[in-house]
């Protein structure tokens, strides 16, 4: 039996996905919540933004199912004993990558290590090579000459099966709007293939075949190379970027969960009520606002050190202890990001309070409770939105930075930041270990630039300026 | 006859692309020749400022598109010419004025600066000689201390100056012809006066012809030389100004006339123009003012009507002008009017007596927000409705009329002074006791728009009042008393599971009266209900209005700056100026025997339709002073024409004549 684990922010993942999942299916009831989302998914860009953002996402969950293995038990009593190291779901679904560990450094696809090192032979004879890599180009043995021609070989077969899967996938698409729209299937996949329908399919099909093509040549390749090369301590470096996404998604999502509360309730609170209560408020956020948030940050992560390090019993094991600290780390990030939306929200319901239907709903003698939540709150939601979705991307980069002055993640921990912390030193050797820092920012990339074009659609879609009248 | 000097032909303008597209021009042709003055009649969406734009090439982009006809300004084809040659037109040649004054000039340039940039643009002219030309217009728009003003930004100017400002940057480029669309919509009626005289008195000096957009058949009396009014994206009718008011042709423009609300009226319900303006993004194979014509008749579905022309240069687009087609008479029957009692005997008894009612706003200033002054909005008001009467409190735009009708209602705390609603005293009243009272009185909103939350369907936002005041015990009695208050409004009980915006104007403000009615006032106070709404509109609800009035009994406060809507509904009606009611007295008695020489310079200034009884408009000099710093003595007495000495020292006491008081040293 495995003994599943849920740390904290795995609790707050799933909490957030179903709270996603519960407003999806409201909004769908809901056509003036509905009307601005269809708006989004009819542009290419943002249908194609959230395709990769889904991918992002379901790796991300996948990694945050984690449970403990039990050891083999020795027999002689029936406690089981469980390993030390925790597992995620996405640690078993890419298997050998996790633990094909190499020496040191390797170049992506290389069958040696990066670095020349004394190699003693067989007949005790000691040479100065590149020694042959454990799990690197394995299969080809000896013959490191037919590489590229195995690699090419892998990726046309990876190919093959890329368009036979797109395939299977446009006609499900198809099946399942043919019985929506209640028309032959035949005709549908015409319509997509022309993109004639709202939604652009067509964009949407091609760039779930170009992850498909990505997975599967992962699976075709990674298993025999390691397509990103290895790290200092020979992990695979495509397996630590993939182990980074999770970390990324949580600085960037739970930190707004974290801060959206604060921000949506005081500053509604302070633009309604006004007088002392506003006075306050403005007070607690720009006093905020004024120190610098670096510092916060570090000082908060220092304390936070010290405290583990005093109660290090309490955790049982590294991963928990390192999820302690990225949690602390969402929450002072939150403390200090929350200013922007409440100062937004203030204004924004200062002016709301002096709307002829909040006044019609006052000289009703309704309750000022309801008229927060019925008439304030729901006019200021595009505006949270749009400010969640737009702090995302920040909030990304902004682990790397951190991590990278030292007071982000823990360094036990996988992160982009890390990533790019390892790899700085190693950009003055000679020749260059580069892979580390390319995969890092390609990934980092990727993520940031389909969050912000999405955002920008979400913008756009909810802009009172460009909404239809 | 001569060349005309701006000639539209066959115009058509498209917005937007494909199915949804719509055509708010539709095949507008017509002729403005030196000197006249032209006026574009019509109601809200059919077509008149896009008619405008499309003149000077400004459609909004890039959803707007000429896609037919042509524009010629002495000859020349305007849709033809490059962008670049364009601008040499505008400004230079044809000159615009806008609705908004307040956002039609840039903010942050000074006066000079604004007006200069036309000059240089069109004339090359810099320096010394601009500023003196500057100097010229604005005295020539009549600014008084030009120097000042010429440094001036736009925020330290008032309504009406602004609008000066932009008609004299219309000015600088000297146009032979200026588009003025809407231009005194925005003002009230004494600075509309002062308005149109100036522009009358600009055209007199510059020969200029005017074009002039407008939806208010008074300024059309006043001002132009010939009449255009427009439907759906055409031109209905034409004719010169005597022909128009004398003897309309179209019916649309006969039913136009026949809901304007005015004393005569007072008995029977205003005549109403039914269902709206169709939509545009369609094709029409018939009339398209049929489905809403009383005159219409089956041939009218099936043949577009022609330009048909009668005597003395009047066109009409109706098939009742055409004799080769055979009309039935039948058609045109007696209408039936409905007679509406208007009399309402006042029994005595007060429903809400206000007494001395006084708002101040404190004007903070400095870093610790110390109170600096106050705003004086209500200073002092005193009035009684009796049950079942309509109280009307008339005023110019910042003389504290809305702020009286809030402190009633208490959603503005009163400084000082009492409202007693039968014999509570409302501002003793505090949390939930003031909650619970308050389906007694109600508040109807000027803007229809904003006045209900647009992410709540009709029906909640009807409910939303029930369930707070614990009216109807089941959510199924509260759905029954909407659906029921649906009928009441005139729509239909299956439209309460939409959301406000698919509703037109009129429909709104219907709704919105229905969620009054929900909590069974007593007492409504109606802010400028029909202001934002067509004139035909506006006859709905006013019948509405007095319908309800007639079989509930309600007693309204109807706050308003149109006399003639006060004329036709109201028992008695409160003149304010300046925060304090300088005249009260039963409406026949104050619309025709004014005392106070403000009510007098009001009235004159309501641009009026009958041509033949031209009266003198009492000009009013200046604005309105800022309640902030009241002037000493009587308020009125720097715009008064009729001042004395004793008016600057103190504030005149009430005169009673009979039930008329009035507060003026004229009268004492």
């Amino acid at each position: 039996m495995i003994k599943p684990v849920i740390l904290w922010t795995d609790m707050l993942i799933f909490l957030l996905t179903a709270v996603v999942v519960m407003f999806i299916f409201y909004a769908r009831s809901k056509p003036h919540i509905r009307a601005p989302w269809q708006r989004v998914f009819t542009g290419k860009v943002a249908s194609a933004s959230v395709v990769v953002l889904l991918a992002f996402v379901l790796v991300g969950l996948l990694d945050s199912l984690h449970f403990r293995l039990p050891l083999a038990s020795n027999g002689d009593n029936d406690e089981i004993h469980y390993a030390g190291e925790v597992m995620s779901a996405l640690d078993t679904l890419v298997g050998p990558l996790r633990t094909q560990v190499e020496k040191t450094y390797s170049a992506p696809f290389a069958a040696h290590l990066f670095a020349r090192e004394t190699i003693e032979l067989a007949d005790g004879s000691q040479i100065r090579d590149y020694p042959r890599l454990l799990y690197g180009a394995r299969s080809l043995g000896d013959a490191v000459d037919g590489k590229t021609r195995d690699i090419l070989l892998r990726s046309l077969l990876a190919f093959a099966e890329m368009l036979l899967a797109s395939a299977l996938i446009l006609l499900l698409i198809a099946y399942w709007l043919a019985r929506r729209h209640e028309r032959p299937v035949r005709v549908l996949i015409q319509d997509i293939l022309q993109d004639k329908l709202t939604i652009p399919w067509r964009t949407v099909l091609f760039m779930l075949s170009l992850l498909l093509l990505l997975l599967l040549l992962a699976i075709n390749l990674a298993g025999a190379y390691h397509v990103l090369g290895t790290d200092k301590v020979g992990q695979d470096v495509f397996y630590l970027t993939l182990k980074s996404i999770r970390t990324g998604l949580v600085i960037g999502t739970l930190t707004t969960l974290i801060m959206l509360p604060f921000a949506i309730f005081m500053g509604i609170v302070a633009g309604y009520a006004r007088g002392w209560i506003d006075d306050v408020v403005q007070y607690i956020y720009t006093t905020l606002n004024s120190i610098p948030g670096v510092l916060l940050i570090a000082a908060a992560i220092l304390m936070l050190q010290v405290f583990i390090a005093n109660h290090s019993d309490s955790f049982e094991t590294t991963v928990e202890r390192a999820d302690i600290r990225l949690l602390f780390l969402c929450i002072i990030l939150g403390i200090t990001s929350w200013t922007g939306l409440c100062r937004l929200l203030r204004g924004e319901s200062l002016k709301l309070r002096e709307a002829e239907y909040i006044q019609a709903a006052v000289s009703f003698g309704v309750a000022h409770r309801k008229i927060i939540t019925r008439h304030i709150l729901p006019n200021v939601m595009h505006v949270v939105l749009i400010t969640v979705v737009l702090d995302f991307s920040g909030l990304v980069l902004a682990e790397a930075v951190l991590s990278y002055v030292g007071v982000g993640v823990d360094p036990t921990m996988n992160s982009w930041g890390n990533m790019i912390n390892g790899a700085r030193l190693e950009m003055a050797r000679e020749p260059v270990v580069w892979w580390s820092l390319l995969a890092a920012f390609l990934f980092m990339f990727i993520l940031v630039l389909a969050a912000n074009l999405f955002s920008d659609a979400v913008r756009d879609a909810f802009d009172p300026r460009t909404r239809d009248r | 006859m001569t060349q005309a000097l701006l000639k539209l032909d066959n115009l058509g303008v498209r917005l937007g692309h494909g199915k949804g597209a719509i055509r708010p021009v539709d095949g507008v042709s017509l002729e403005i020749h030196k000197g006249e003055t032209y006026s574009l009649l019509g109601e809200s969406g059919c077509g008149k400022s896009m008619t405008a734009l499309s003149i000077l090439r400004l459609l909004p982009q890039p959803a707007g598109q000429i896609t037919q006809g042509h524009v010629y300004l002495d000859g020349e084809d305007l849709t033809l010419l490059p962008e670049s040659d364009m601008r040499r037109i505008r400004g230079r040649r044809i000159s615009m004025i806008f609705q908004e004054p307040m956002t039609s000039l840039n903010p942050v340039l000074t006066v000079g600066d604004q007006i200069g940039e036309v000059l240089q643009q069109h004339h090359a002219m810099k320096g010394r000689a601009a500023q003196d030309r500057v100097l010229e217009l604005l005295d020539a728009v009549g600014i008084p201390d030009t120097k000042r003003r010429y440094r001036e930004y736009p925020h330290q100017l008032s309504g009406g100056m602004k609008q000066r400002v932009m008609i004299s940057i219309a000015l600088a480029g000297e146009p032979d012809l200026l588009i003025a669309d809407e231009p005194t919509t925005a003002l009230d009626v004494t600075i509309q006066a002062q308005v149109l005289e100036l522009l009358q008195k600009l055209q007199q000096d510059t020969g200029m012809a005017i074009l002039l957009i407008t939806h208010d058949l008074g300024i059309v009396a006043g001002m132009a030389d010939r009449v255009a009014v427009m439907y759906a994206g055409q031109l209905v009718e034409e004719a010169s100004r005597d022909r128009f008011f004398g003897s309309a042709s179209h019916p649309y423009s006969r039913k136009l006339f026949e809901s304007l609300p005015d004393v005569h009226k007072r008995e029977h319900a205003l005549d109403t123009i039914p269902g709206t303006v169709p939509a545009l993004n369609r094709d029409f194979d018939g009339c398209r003012f049929e489905d809403r014509c009383d005159v219409a008749w089956d041939y009218c579905r099936s043949h577009v009507p022609g330009w048909n022309s009668s005597a003395d240069g009047q066109h009409a687009r109706c098939h009742r002008l055409d004799e080769s087609i055979p009309a039935p008479r039948s058609a045109v029957t007696a209408k039936q009017v409905e007679t509406i009692s208007s009399s309402h005997e006042s029994r005595g008894d007060h429903l809400l007596r206000v007494s001395d009612l006084k708002v101040h706003f404190p004007i903070h200033k400095g870093v610790f927000k110390r109170i600096a002054g106050y705003v004086y909005a209500v200073d002092g008001v005193s009035l009684a409705i009796p049950q079942g009467c309509t109280q009307a409190l008339v005023g110019e735009s910042g003389c504290g009329k809305t702020t009286v009708g809030k402190a009633i209602l208490q959603l503005l705390k009163p400084t000082d002074g009492s409202v007693q609603f039968e014999d509570i005293e409302l501002t003793k009243l505090k949390g939930e006791a003031l909650r619970k009272k308050r389906s007694d009185f109600q508040f109807i909103f000027q803007d229809p728009f904003s006045s209900m939350n647009p992410r709540m369907m009709v029906g909640d936002i009807v409910e939303e009042g029930m369930i707070a005041q614990g009216i109807g015990k089941t959510r199924q009695q509260r759905r029954a008393r909407v659906d029921e208050l649906f009928e009441q409004v005139g729509l239909s009980p299956e439209q309460t599971q939409r959301y406000p915006h698919e509703f037109s104007g009129g429909q709104r403000q219907r709704i919105c009266i229905a969620r009054t009615l929900a909590v069974d006032p007593r007492l409504v106070i109606c802010d400028e209900p029909t202001s934002a709404l067509d004139v035909s509109v506006q006859a709905q609800i006013l019948n509405l209005l007095k319908e309800l009035q007639n079989t509930l009994g309600l007693s309204y406060l109807f706050i308003t700056h149109n006399l003639s809507v006060v004329s036709y509904l109201a028992d008695r009606v409160a003149v304010m100026y300046l925060g304090r009611i300088v005249e009260e007295g039963p409406v026949a008695d104050v619309l025709e025997r004014p005392l106070h020489p403000y009510t007098e310079a009001l009235l004159s200034a309501v641009p009026v339709i009958d041509t033949a009884s031209k009266r003198e408009i009492i000009r009013l000099e200046g604005d309105i002073p800022s309640p902030a710093t009241p002037p000493a003595g009587c308020h009125f007495h720097p715009r008064c024409p009729r001042a004395m000495d004793a008016c600057q020292d103190s504030y005149p006491p009430e005169t009673a004549s009979g039930d008329h008081t009035v507060r003026c040293f004229l009268h004492q």
